[in-house]
């Protein structure tokens, strides 16, 4: 029976487990996926493991280990497709912290034995060592978007997932807007839609989780955001957060810690 | 793996399932007697006390959820607590109690998940929840919608069930109503059934015999079963404060893991977790829980960690209960949120993670940046703990084949719901017989 099944596998990296846990947090749909594909590897889910090749690969965390490099390579040689899921696996996360730093500073700030540490000294999404077939982002992702792009693959089509910003979610979810009415400094016009527009609707600003939309022109966002009271500090540090390495946010952190040195 | 060699063997689990995070269990057997088990923590490290150090002590809860997906509220809570503690901010009494009922939340969702999906599976012989769901489909289904409840409460008051967005420094951004949070109710009037058949259903499996040995430590409250607020205690007969913490309990760096080893001064091993806050807290549970906890065989000690499992579910029940009380007092507060002072200082939190005590220290500087930051994760410190408890149940074991010890040895390790992501912030095994 199991032969004529999708074979999926989820592969774990640098991460906080949060994304593989949003599938066992799909309380309402996990058997009916269950039921529809063979779960060939999901170690936190199961200790029954079947080799490759598997048919999807859902790929969490960020690549931090030389032993993470091979490991990376190994799943895209095992895998007919894979997708990155989450912040880490699409921009190194919040660890990606270290590539702006030096690592062997933050390691004896941890650990007593640094001689016992072994990583590298870049936090990186998978897509900067192998080919990815598809992206998901958020940190965490959406359940919703995450069962989409399953049912994509195992269809054999692309998903459908929106790559505007959190701007049109907010207009959905009828939120009036936090910035023009309340003053808040809100990342919503260049953050990645996909959350739901979840930060406006609890009167705080979005602070950018998912990374930045498809076509972002963030310095014209820059005064809007200064206006509402961001400091350059603050302004460095918000996009310097969980989607560090993202090239828009990292473009726009590294301005902003320019004009900081300046001030 | 297997070497095999009279009374010597090597045991080796390369990968541990059915646990947050990545490690792996190394166990060495010479002339008959264990002589060493090494649970190998190589989840790579990730830094968090470093890169807090010049962020802004308001961006700390987010910033510190993103240490374990499946527990972010108690990094959310001990955080806040420790650098209100810091600055000096007093928050209102109602705040208290929706952190209260956000913590319960977490509880719920994180133990439904250990127990139906995690754990039962062990105890009934089958590879995964699923494999069990083919076979006991309205059970895992049970589990599943008592673990959403959880999952829902998160959702209302947080906005979402993983890395909430509405907490903050001082309390929330937004304050629910009482309508929103009363929504609730019914779901959680039908939680506190499911969960009474869950505490039923693992009441029936079968307990290895087992014994934890050492202390164990958690917080303890004057009213309450703790969550957020509370002294920290042990069965040895340590009572103190949050912020003498330090004086008493220790990391140490170990070559084999990237989590640190948590010890107490002067002492040795301790455990934390369901069992250490259960034994050090029972008289602090609503009576139809000890009705429930007699029923199911466990008296007012239990010290056998295979059924923390029992616990878990008592604590489920618990969690749902403490929820719907709080939901029925609950008047929003005058504000969701107290100012945040331009002061600093050094500050302490502790709250009670799923897995048990969550420690933080945070020095603030009077522009309100971090300078430094001390996380100490309840896997840490149950490390040795499990360790020392592995060696001797390996010991009463040796007779069996490598694939049913290494299974056993895995079962037991679950005992300890152990967060890999957490501590290294874990399981291989290797059993090496000679």
């Amino acid at each position: 029976m199991n032969a004529t099944k999708p074979r999926l596998a989820v592969w774990k990296f640098s991460s906080c487990d949060g994304c593989q846990l949003t599938l066992l947090d799909c309380e309402d749909e996990l058997l009916t996926v269950a039921g529809a594909v063979e779960i060939a590897y999901f170690l936190e889910a199961s200790r029954a493991t079947a080799p490759g090749p598997y048919d999807l690969s859902i790929v969490e965390g960020s690549i931090t280990t030389a032993d993470d490099i091979e490991r990376i390579h190994e799943v895209r040689r095992l895998s007919g497709h894979v997708v990155s899921i989450g912040a880490c696996a699409t921009a190194g996360g919040i660890q990606a912290l270290r590539n702006f730093a030096d690592v062997r500073e933050f390691i004896s700030v941890v650990y007593a034995h640094p001689d016992y540490i072994h990583t590298l000294e870049t936090s990186t999404p998978p897509s900067a060592h192998i080919t990815v077939d598809f992206e998901l982002h958020g940190c965490p992702i959406d359940k919703h978007q995450l069962l989409e792009v399953i049912t994509a693959f195992l269809r054999g089509r692309r998903p459908q997932i929106a790559a505007h910003s959190v701007c049109f979610e907010c207009k959905r979810r009828g939120t009036v807007c936090v910035m023009v009415a309340k003053g808040i400094p809100c990342l919503g016009p260049v953050t990645h839609a996909g959350c739901g527009a979840i930060c406006p609707a609890y009167d705080r600003g979005c602070y950018g989780c998912f990374g930045p939309a498809d076509s972002t022109n963030i310095p014209s966002l820059i005064p809007a955001l200064a206006a509402a009271g961001m400091s350059p500090f603050q302004l460095t540090r918000v996009f310097r957060t969980f989607n560090a390495e993202a090239p828009a946010f990292r473009e726009a952190s590294t301005r902003a810690e320019t004009s900081e040195s300046i001030q | 793996m297997t070497h095999a060699n009279g009374a010597s063997r090597t045991l080796s689990v390369a990968s541990l399932a059915r646990v947050e995070g990545e490690g792996a269990m190394h166990v060495v057997v010479r002339d008959g007697v264990v002589s060493d088990v090494e649970l190998r923590i190589f989840e790579p490290p990730r830094f968090f006390e470093a890169f807090l150090r010049g962020r802004a002590a308001t961006e700390v809860p987010d910033i510190a959820a993103r240490i374990c997906g499946i527990c972010p509220v108690a990094y959310q809570m001990s955080a806040c607590q420790a650098i209100e503690s810091a600055c000096g901010i007093t928050v209102d009494e109602q705040v208290l109690a929706l952190r209260r009922l956000l913590y319960c939340g977490e509880w719920i969702e994180s133990h439904a998940l250990h127990i139906y999906l995690l754990h039962a599976p062990d105890f009934l012989g089958y590879e995964s929840s699923v494999a069990l769901a083919q076979d006991h489909r309205a059970i895992v289904e049970r589990g599943l919608q008592l673990k959403k409840v959880g999952n829902d409460i998160l959702t209302v008051l947080g906005g979402r069930a993983i890395h909430p967005v509405n907490v903050r420094v001082g309390g929330f951004y937004k304050a629910p109503s009482f309508a929103e949070l009363d929504a609730l109710t019914e779901r959680l009037r039908w939680a506190v059934d499911a969960a009474i058949e869950t505490v039923q259903w693992v009441a029936g499996f079968d307990f290895p015999d087992l014994q934890l040995e050492g202390d164990l430590v958690a917080m303890q409250h004057e009213h309450e079963y703790p969550i957020t607020e509370g002294r920290i205690a042990s069965t040895s007969g340590l009572d103190i404060t949050v912020d003498h913490f330090p004086e008493h309990f220790s990391e140490e760096h170990v070559a084999h893991s990237t989590a640190l080893h948590g010890r107490m001064r002067g002492g040795g091993t301790y455990t934390v977790g369901p069992l250490a806050r259960y034994n050090l807290n029972y008289d602090r549970l609503p009576a139809l829980v000890k009705e429930l906890a007699v029923a199911a065989g466990v008296a007012r000690e239990c010290r056998n960690p295979f059924q923390s499992i029992i616990v878990r579910a008592l604590e489920v029940v618990f969690a749902c209960d403490e929820a719907l009380r709080i939901i029925a007092a609950y008047t929003p507060p005058a504000a969701p949120s107290a100012e945040m002072p331009a002061r600093g200082g050094t500050g302490h939190g502790c709250t009670e993670a799923p897995r048990g005590l969550l420690y933080h220290r945070y020095t603030v500087d009077d522009a309100g940046v971090i300078r430094d930051a001390v996380i100490v994760p309840p896997t840490s410190q149950n490390q040795p703990s499990i360790e020392h408890g592995l060696r001797e149940f390996v010991q009463h074991r040796l007779h069996l084949d490598d694939a049913e010890l290494t299974r056993q040895c895995e079962q037991a390790i679950r005992n300890y719901d152990p967060c890999i992501s957490c501590a290294t912030h874990f399981l291989d095994l290797t059993v090496d017989r000679g």
